[in-house]
């Protein structure tokens, strides 16, 4: 059986099947309890699961901290950054702390907890509430990083996410909270963390994209004169380098698509590994179509600053004519 | 060895004005009836603007917007308190003590409109943009305070922030580094009662916040935030401390009346009682009653200020629209550096010409 739910929806349910399944599960953060969440994606919950649901004191070092704590005691922590900008206020914790708990303690302890935070531009949001800072926790050795691009992947990749040994943060973009729908699984639905797959199949260009960024690519695709390829890679760290090889291998040609800026951005990351593992194979450079090297602006220069149809199709163009 | 008390505290409260506007005369400040106006005519400002921004997102015209509504005498009284030298240091939901200041509504209204344009300030204004991170900016407030101690000057800075910051590290660090290094720095809590949805009972199981500045060895008053001429009072007297270098938390007391954001339904998490509640401790009915007892206010001069508001704020809002409609969305690459650096100046050149940003 599946059910036609949007991105919010799905996490929601996820979150409550994860729970009735494992008691260690418990979730906090801000505003979510009572209130269900800003966006509501844990509406419900506390009635549901009363003694393992918690509005959370303001503040994303004790959250992510206390994390630490839970984890080290056994439970499985699962916790709501309310923006991903607001994780750099726990920055300090999950980069000292819940990513190394495992190597430090020789693998006396590990941390599994699972840090969800909503990101990423286009819903006209305030200041501090647009960022895309998937290269920076990936370029932390020990955490894991996850982007859903669709409803299906928010409940695959939540369960994998919550069932994992070792911490993981979780992006959801805004922008597919409520845009989109889809028919996600009912029961059991896992999707293994770190493998990629191929939203289109094509053989000219293979173009990455995630998050908000592949619904965008996906579109611009039709513009463009070429058969295209995207890749999806669902978990950001550890990156599926295979499929993205094997794809570029066939095409010859790639380009990266994200909304966070160009310089070390994670397409950066992803250009690198193609060009040591398909060099031979490449027929033109490596694309990137991102963000611009800025703070994100405030929303009235968002969509300037977001890559859209338009230039996502024009860096394809380029790739292809090359 | 004895068990010996080795510190105990205490935490004074003020309240001038009765929320029926009776007054204690003994506190009562002594205003000129010119200042007196001026708070009212600012509190009023401020509540009108909240109404019409709030009306102009519903349409579309504007993004998420935070009210003040409720909390104008915790703002304006304490603002209004500032010599003109001092410091403003807001955090999001600041419009009325912007106000006070001297920002003008059209900035306001085009901040909210997510133009950069309506966050532009230097250190002439003596206010920095709107800190959106919950509890950040008690810090830049410290180094602003820190900055006149070490220069031996007289102007003092102030922090605005709420009862859910006093949660957040920062504020801990602000309020201890304040006093370490003797900063000309005063912290202006607004207690509405909420953060987001959390109450403020739920937040911390601190009897009061003022109490907090307790532990960091500084001076913590707790005021009714809906009584300007107590907030004003009070804030004075921190702002004379500080600038000895002696910093000072005050809580105000208040009730955020409206919702959180425009994206916020109270609903959810309160009962409309309460608000009915607080609604009969409004800060701008209290102030107007008693500056009407005190001859200061008429009917006329009331109507008269009502319209001369609603001219303002057709004004602002023609100016916020002329300033989204005159914006570059290439503007974003200027104010990054003091000196663009080549590679972004490829890619703004590239967002120019609308797609290659290697610039071939
Ligand atoms: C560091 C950080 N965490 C979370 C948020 C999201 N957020 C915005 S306002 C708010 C509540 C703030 O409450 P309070 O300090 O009482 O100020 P108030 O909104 O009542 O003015 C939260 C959680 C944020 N902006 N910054
Ligand atoms: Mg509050």
């Amino acid at each position: 059986m599946a059910s036609d739910l949007r991105l919010v929806e799905a996490v929601k349910a996820t979150l409550g099947e994860e729970m009735a399944r494992d008691e260690s599960v418990v979730l906090y953060g801000e505003d979510v309890g009572v209130a269900g969440g800003v966006f509501r994606a844990t509406d419900g919950l506390l009635d549901e699961f009363p003694n393992r649901v918690y509005d959370s004191p303001l503040g994303e070092s004790g959250i992510v901290g206390a994390g630490v704590g839970l984890a080290a005691a056994g439970m499985r922590p699962v916790a709501e950054i309310q923006f991903q900008s607001f994780l750099y206020q726990g920055f300090a914790q999950l980069q000292q702390h819940a990513s190394r708990l495992r190597s430090r303690s020789r693998g006396g302890f590990s941390c599994p907890i699972t840090i969800r935070t909503p990101y990423g531009g286009g819903i006209h949001a305030l200041e501090h509430h647009s960022e895309s800072f998937e290269s920076g926790f990936a370029h932390v050795p020990g955490l894991k990083v996850v982007i859903p691009s669709s409803p299906a992947e928010g409940k695959g990749l939540l369960a994998a996410s919550i069932r994992d040994p070792d911490p993981v943060v979780f992006m959801e973009p805004t922008r597919l909270y409520r845009s989109l729908r889809e028919s996600v699984p009912d029961d059991d639905h896992v999707i293994p963390l770190g493998e990629a797959t191929v939203a289109e199949e094509g053989a000219d260009v293979t173009v990455v994209a995630w998050g908000s960024m592949l619904q965008r690519t996906l579109s611009a695709v039709d513009d463009v004169d070429a058969d295209v390829e995207v890749v999806n890679p669902r978990t950001i760290y550890p990156l599926d380098t295979d499929t993205i090889t094997e794809s570029v291998k066939k095409t010859g040609r790639c380009v990266v698509v994200h909304e966070a800026p160009e310089t070390a951005g994670f397409g950066a990351e992803i250009v690198s590994r193609i060009t040591e593992t398909a060099f031979y194979h490449l027929e033109a450079p490596p694309e990137r179509v991102t963000g611009y090297d800025v703070p994100v602006p405030m929303f009235a220069r968002e969509d300037a600053y977001l890559p859209d149809e338009k230039r996502i199709a024009a860096g394809i163009r380029r790739a292809v004519e090359t | 060895m004895p068990r010996t008390t080795v510190a105990e505290f205490s935490v004074e409260s003020l309240e001038i004005l009765a929320p029926d506007g009776s007054v204690d005369e003994d506190l009562e400040p002594s205003l000129s009836e010119e200042t007196l106006f001026d708070i009212y005519r600012t509190m009023r400002r401020a509540r009108r603007l909240d109404e019409r921004a709030v009306a102009l997102q519903r349409r579309g015209e504007l993004g998420t917007y935070a009210p003040g509504t409720g909390q104008e005498a915790a703002q304006v009284g304490s603002a209004a308190a500032l010599a003109e030298d001092d410091w403003v240091v807001p955090a999001f939901r600041e419009q009325a003590a912007l106000l006070t200041r001297g920002a003008s509504m059209g900035s306001i209204l085009a901040y909210a409109m997510g133009l950069e344009e309506g966050a532009e300030t230097s250190a002439e204004d003596r206010a920095l943009p709107p800190a959106i991170p919950v509890g950040s900016q008690a810090l830049h407030a410290v180094g602003i305070g820190w900055a006149q101690a070490i220069r031996d000057e007289d102007a003092a800075a102030i922090a605005y922030f709420g009862d859910g910051a006093t949660s957040t590290g920062d504020v801990y660090e602000a309020l201890n580094s304040a006093g370490a290094y003797g900063a000309h720095t005063v912290f202006l809590c607004q207690n509405n009662q909420y953060a987001i949805s959390t109450p403020r009972e739920n937040q911390t199981r601190a009897g009061t916040l003022a109490q907090k500045a307790v532990a960091a060895g500084i001076d913590g008053i707790q005021v009714d935030g809906n009584d300007a001429l107590a907030v004003y009072e009070a804030t004075q007297r921190a702002l004379d401390q500080a600038r000895e270098g002696n910093p000072v938390l005050v809580e105000a007391l208040t009730y955020r009346r409206s919702m959180h954001t425009t994206s916020d339904d109270p609903r959810k998490y309160r009962e409309e009682e309460e608000e009915v509640d607080w609604d009969r401790k409004d800060p701008i009915a209290r102030f107007e009653a008693y500056l009407r007892g005190r001859g200061i206010l008429t009917d006329e001069r009331v109507e008269e200020l009502a319209a001369e508001i609603e001219a303002e704020l057709e004004d602002a809002v023609a100016d916020a629209r002329e300033t989204a409609a005159e914006a570059d969305p290439a503007d974003m690459f200027e104010y990054a550096y003091a000196e663009t650096p080549p590679w972004l100046e490829r890619q703004a050149a590239a967002s120019r010409g609308g797609g290659d940003a290697d610039g071939e």
